[in-house]
């Protein structure tokens, strides 16, 4: 016997079987990224009031990357429209479009990572506190692009759009007079900490995508000749996944760069 | 394969520029509303009511949820019903602490 | 054991000698005709460990997962041995640790480091590596596309993967005993900070093995959800499934649903032990009398919220399979119907639903409020009631059957008493009132023991033995099974029943001395000091525990003797079952079924009235005419 309802759909569900496997499958990741989210709101009720970031995440960017992505999801539904019409050339440029949009996608994110890398916050002896973007440093100074924050204005730290009031200056700090110096990376507070572990959840994400619509653009589509039925339902699972990557991002973007 | 899209590229073409253009416009209008001066939790929850308009966008059209058949439809109510189970229990259990005490 | 296991060509005739034909049938397909060439190494590999063939993914479940709880039996008889001798060297096994694990056990003695580890480990590796995929995996792979008659799993090389991540799982959490600083401590719950500031890398080995076993246990579940739902073969309706079938439906969807939160939270808490994160650790942590060098502004309660979340439905995870074996081996041996066929499927399906909005019964001790914590006890006591209803099912079904008494029915029999011990024993702790005392006591210990020991791994032997004659084509040795399950049945109570005395009157699990210190602190005579009535019983406990590890022995003897000398089955329905999975070849080869089986009865057709058997096998026409298209 072998394994039936492989490409034809069985008739009291209405389904073939790697359909339910991939909703099926999603429905899991539903409850990953459920589990993520609920830690976020979670963390963010708990924290005390005025210390949750504001404006931290470049809007720009991640309206690039949402459109980026809303792209993706159309030009994927187009390659799979494509298999059904038997149009091999539209195919291949629909789901090579996917594969550059997604690349692009992930420059973007990498870009974002590289810009929270070099960021600091750098507390100084005398109680205030400098934050910028890292310019130079040797053994005796270091250079930042930012502001100086008094002690007493913590709080400008979480609000970037409050901080603008204070001019963006060259500054050069004496290593000696500074305390402790921590870049916006993952440990700098739980915000960095979920937006480095959500994002970074769903770029790996997109990384699988990518193999995936590679895989099927380049070496997977010789199964367009020999068993057409079953590519076209390969590039309708892959798909429904690379839409429910959107569709978290959907979601990512407004939570952590809105709100 | 008996779905009840229709089968050419140039609809589907068409369909798909109004499904961009309205996810432009929610993103924006979501942009739009992070600006505005509301109260945290009145924008918190237009900003995210914008983002699942957009959201079932994606889900009924692009992963064509709406022609689905009702075996994933159950399989996603429940999950969406245990999400909430999740979310929703741990924030109560959260916000239900004896008086004078701190978690 | 090689001929059950081999690939035949589809459509094999059901008496074919088991002798391989070379080119007698038509090769079809190019990896048939490969298959057959290969007597020498790279054909090992391919049928025994790249296999696609659930059968064979089956029984390498199952051989894995035995020698895991065997491990975690070993650890855990060594933690008895500590309990019971506190800082006396381990006889025999002592030298032998200190050499594997140096300083941890230095002069053979246990540490109450090496303690904590082994007590993480054991509940680790009995959980995640032994039970569940034994009863789930194991049994699930072997039995259910047999008994649903469907060729394979929907997904045959989704379902290698899901053994692969199970496997390269299992060899992170070993090694993590060998590395600087031990394996993980923290409990088999990894509650934050501690499991965060212990200064081992073990833990992120846990929780990089753990992601693994999740990941394997959800391609699982999809694959197992699939083809239930979809490779029932013509006429086997929802209604006719065995209720084997449907435990593992329910099983697969708790899997599938409250596990990724748990990946969510190993992850976070991942994060925390290698990105110095905070997501679990609470502003102003000192450790070691210190502020720790953390951003602070975590949680702890929110690890706790989200690994009880799976926590909790694990538990009918581990308890389900188990149920669906002893149904089966119940309708088997009794020769009549399943009492109450319907309750039991509602009930199960009832379970699954309601196991995952009671998991915070586990966070009394938390400080939760009073609503909150009326809403998690009224859901507990309320799934309480479909536990009840099937097991009184179970019951009811023995009832006025002339019940056979074989091996498989014996473990069965153990089975319903001491899971019944088990399950009420646990109402106390569903209330918060008795849950605050009784709270991390071995009243505890006792409580889920009773549940998974003697209840599950019980129904598991039970199903070794059942099964055991459609996999090889051999039955084991029937007196060493009725010395394997006496043995185990009074050595099991042994060691558990005296957990209950200890843990009311205040022992607390976890303590690596088994409570002398802490006795030896308070003042002679005052009410929270353990009496030595209580303290002796760990001798006892320790010598119990042996025996039980001695009368295993036997069973491990009869399985691997019984594979290649046992008494050989005269039909390929050697206990005259009803179920798909007796009308296969013996053993059933790849692709299960010589013609597509249709099935025309429900599962359970035992001893009807002018029959001409005592059971009429569920494909076996002529009963009532089966829906024309695949009802619901």
């Amino acid at each position: 016997m072998e394994i039936p309802y492989t490409t034809q759909v069985r008739p009291d569900t209405g389904l073939y079987n790697a359909k339910l496997g991939i909703w099926l499958f999603l429905a899991s990741e539903v409850m990953l990224f459920g589990g993520l989210f609920s830690a976020y709101v979670l963390l963010r009720v708990g924290s005390p009031e005025g210390f949750w970031p504001h404006g931290w995440l470049s809007v720009t960017l991640g309206t690039v990357n949402t459109l980026i992505l809303a792209l993706s999801a159309i030009t994927t539904l187009l390659a799979w429209v494509a298999c059904k019409v038997n149009d091999f050339r539209q195919f291949k440029l629909f789901h090579g479009l996917t594969l550059v949009l997604a690349l692009s996608f992930l420059c973007v994110k990498s870009y974002e990572y590289h810009d929270k890398w070099i960021h600091y916050e750098i507390h100084l002896k005398d109680g205030r506190i400098a934050d910028g973007h890292l310019e130079e440093q040797d053994e005796k100074t270091v250079t930042i692009s930012g502001r100086i924050i008094p002690g007493d204005q913590e709080q400008l730290l979480y609000d970037l759009r409050a901080q603008k009031t204070i001019p963006r200056d060259e500054i050069k700090l004496e290593r000696s007079n500074i305390l402790k110096m921590e870049n916006y990376g993952p440990r700098h507070n739980t915000f960095t900490a979920i937006y480095f572990t959500m994002t970074g959840l769903h770029a790996l994400h997109i990384l699988g995508g990518c193999v995936v619509i590679g895989f099927l653009w380049g070496p997977g589509s010789r199964m367009w000749k020999t068993d057409h039925a079953r590519f076209t339902n390969r590039i309708e699972i892959s798909g429904l996944f690379w839409h429910f990557v959107d569709l978290v991002w959907i979601f990512l973007f407004p939570v952590l760069y809105l709100t | 394969m008996s779905e009840s899209h229709s089968v050419n590229i140039k609809g589907t073409i068409r369909l798909c520029s109004v499904v961009l253009l309205v996810i432009i416009c929610t993103t924006a209008m979501m942009i739009g509303l992070s600006f505005a001066q509301l109260s945290w939790p009145l924008k918190v929850t237009f900003i995210l009511s914008v983002a699942v308009i957009n959201a079932f966008l994606v889900a009924s059209y692009l992963m064509h949820l709406l022609s689905e058949k009702k075996m994933v439809f159950t399989v996603l109510a429940f999950t969406v019903f245990f999400f909430a189970g999740l979310l929703g229990l741990t924030l109560w259990a959260m916000a239900d602490f004896p008086v004078g005490t701190t978690h | 054991m090689e001929k059950n296991v081999q690939q035949f060509p589809p459509f094999r005739e059901p008496q074919a000698p088991a002798v391989h034909e070379e080119h007698g049938h038509h090769g079809h397909d190019e990896h048939h005709h490969d298959e057959h060439h290969e007597h020498a190494e790279p054909g090992f590999i391919t049928k025994y460990i790249f296999s696609t063939d659930h059968k064979v993914i089956g029984i390498q479940y199952g051989l894995m997962s035995l020698l895991f709880m065997l491990f975690g039996f070993g650890l855990m008889l060594l933690m008895r041995w500590q309990i019971a001798h506190p800082g006396k060297a381990v006889p025999l096994f002592g030298p032998v640790l200190e050499k594997m694990l140096g300083q941890m056990a230095s002069g053979g003695v246990i540490s109450p480091e090496l303690y904590n580890s082994f007590g993480a480990m054991h509940g680790t590796i009995m959980v995640f590596l032994g039970v569940v995929p034994l009863a789930f995996a194991a049994f699930g792979n072997y039995v259910v596309p047999l008994m649903i008659g469907a060729p394979d799993m929907t997904f045959p090389r989704i379902n290698m993967a899901s053994f692969h991540a199970f496997f390269l799982g299992g060899v992170v959490m070993l090694v993590s005993f060998f590395i600087p600083g031990g394996a993980a401590q923290a409990g088999w719950t990894s509650y934050s900070p501690l499991a965060t500031t212990i200064p081992t890398n073990g833990q992120a080995f846990w929780l990089v093995g753990m992601v693994l076993l999740i990941t394997s246990s959800l391609l699982g579940a999809v694959n197992f959800i699939a083809t239930i739902i979809q490779l029932r073969a013509p006429g086997m309706t929802w209604m006719r499934l065995p209720f084997f079938v449907w435990a593992q439906f329910v099983t697969a969807f708790i899997l599938l649903l409250a596990f990724p939160p748990l990946e969510a939270a190993g992850l976070l808490q991942l994060m925390d032990n290698v990105a110095h994160t905070s997501f679990f650790l609470p502003t102003g942590l000192a450790v070691g009398g210190r502020l720790a060098d953390i951003s602070g502004g975590g949680s702890p309660l929110l690890w706790q919220h989200l690994f009880w979340f799976l926590g909790h439905p694990e538990v009918y995870v581990l308890i389900l399979p188990a149920m669906g074996i002893v149904c089966e081996v119940i309708a088997n041996n009794t020769r009549k119907p399943i009492w109450g066929y319907k309750s039991l499927v509602y009930s199960a399906l009832f379970v699954g639903f309601l196991s995952f909005i009671v998991w915070a019964h586990h966070m009394y001790m938390t400080g939760m409020g009073q609503t909150i914590a009326t809403f998690f006890q009224t859901t507990t006591m309320i799934i309480s009631i479909p536990s009840v209803i099937i097991l009184t099912c179970l019951f009811i079904s023995l009832w006025g059957g002339s019940i056979r008494i074989n091996t498989p029915m014996l473990f069965v029999l153990g089975f319903l008493p001491m899971f019944g011990i088990g399950g009420l024993t646990g109402l106390p702790l569903g209330l918060a009132a008795a849950d605050l005392y009784l709270h991390d006591t071995y009243y505890i210990i006792a409580h889920f023991h009773y549940v998974v020991a003697p209840g599950t791994i019980f129904a598991l032997f039970a199903g070794v033995y059942y099964w055991f004659p459609k996999m090889t084509g051999r039955r084991m040795n029937e007196f060493w099974g009725r010395v394997h399950f006496w043995c185990s049945f009074v050595f099991m109570n042994i060691v558990f029943m005296p957990m209950f005395m200890q843990g009311i009157k205040g022992m607390l699990r976890r303590m690596s001395d088994g409570g002398a210190n802490y006795s030896a602190a308070r003042v002679p005579g005052a009410i929270d000091t353990l009496p030595d009535s209580v303290m002796h019983l760990n001798t006892t406990i320790l010598w119990a525990a042996i025996g039980l590890g001695i009368a295993q022995i036997p069973f491990i003897i009869n399985l691997f003797y019984s594979i290649y000398h046992g008494e050989k089955v005269n039909s390929n329905n050697p206990w005259g079952s009803t179920t798909l999975e007796w009308q296969t070849p013996t053993p059933p080869p790849h692709g299960n079924f010589t013609v597509e089986p249709q099935v025309a009865r429900g599962p359970y057709e035992y001893s009807v009235p002018g029959a001409a058997k005592d059971f009429t096998p569920q494909n076996e026409a002529g009963g009532p005419p089966a829906p024309a298209t695949h009802a619901h």
